[in-house]
């Protein structure tokens, strides 16, 4: 099945994970602790998340940490690029038009 | 030359919201017609080569906006939004829609909620957008189908853009 970013962000709980990890790398059991579902089901999560490559898990010492790929997460930023530069474009016209209005009253 | 203003834009994943605040040299009055008056509309609402033509603007609580888009190839994609309560001077709300030329909704593409808000800063206007996806499903897919098809048109900004970022 194929993987992407936005698989990865499009379910609460994984995004919930992912603020999580932004802060400090945490093992799947401490993670768990932080929500009401099964143990099984986070660890699902961070199966996806793991396949999306937004969680590098790493061992350290006998424990499996889970690292955010920030890399990746930069990926998550580009889908709103499109976005933004449509608003320019309208924004530049608009600060046009609104001179005119000026232009035409006084 | 005015220098241009800086755009702010915010986005929350986790409520399905997308947030951009803008100042404008004008005062409120000037900024909320060239928002509802379909005449000025038509000169800024869509993004470079693209022009927006109105069909027809009822603007009013239950009202509808129905226009166009049309590329430089001469395509056309039609949209739609209906007002839901207006507040003259500041603020407006709307559900938008892609539609056929009469107007027929396109339930294949997801529809956005908007809030607009305008406020007086010192001598200008502070416009303040919101955009609410309906559900999770629908941010998906609009993140699926990704603004860059949609807005094909902001290719050339956006290499303008990422060469500066």
């Amino acid at each position: 099945m194929r993987r992407d970013v936005f698989q990865g962000i499009a379910d609460p709980t994984r995004r919930a994970i992912l603020s999580l990890i932004v802060l400090q790398a945490m093992t799947p059991n401490a993670l768990a602790e932080h929500f009401d579902c099964s143990r099984q089901a986070v660890s699902k999560h961070i199966k996806i998340l793991t396949e999306c490559e937004l969680v590098k898990q790493e061992y350290s010492g006998r424990e499996i940490y889970c690292h955010l790929n920030t890399k990746k997460m930069k990926e998550v930023d580009k889908w709103l690029e499109p976005f933004r530069a449509q608003w320019e474009s309208r924004f530049e016209q608009l600060d046009n038009v609104l001179k005119n209005i000026k232009t035409k009253k006084s | 030359m005015m220098a241009t203003k800086e755009t702010i834009y915010t986005k929350d994943a986790a409520n399905k919201k997308i947030k951009v605040v803008r100042d404008f040299d004008a005062p409120v009055e000037h900024v909320w017609r060239a928002w509802t008056e379909k005449e000025l509309v038509d000169q800024w609402w869509a993004p470079k080569p693209w022009k927006a033509n109105t069909q027809s603007m009822d603007f009013r609580a239950g009202g509808t906006w129905l226009y166009y888009m049309e590329g430089p190839d001469g395509s056309r994609h039609y949209c739609r939004a209906d007002y839901e309560t207006i507040v003259p001077n500041k603020s407006y709300t709307g559900l938008d829609a892609f539609c056929d030329e009469n107007g027929k909704i396109n339930t294949e593409f997801p529809r956005m909620h908007w809030q607009v808000q305008f406020t007086s800063s010192g001598s200008g206007t502070r416009v303040e957008v919101e955009i609410t996806f309906a559900s999770e499903t629908d941010l998906e897919k609009i993140i699926e189908m990704g603004f860059k098809e949609g807005f094909a048109a902001a290719h050339t900004n956006l290499d303008e853009l990422l060469a500066t970022s």
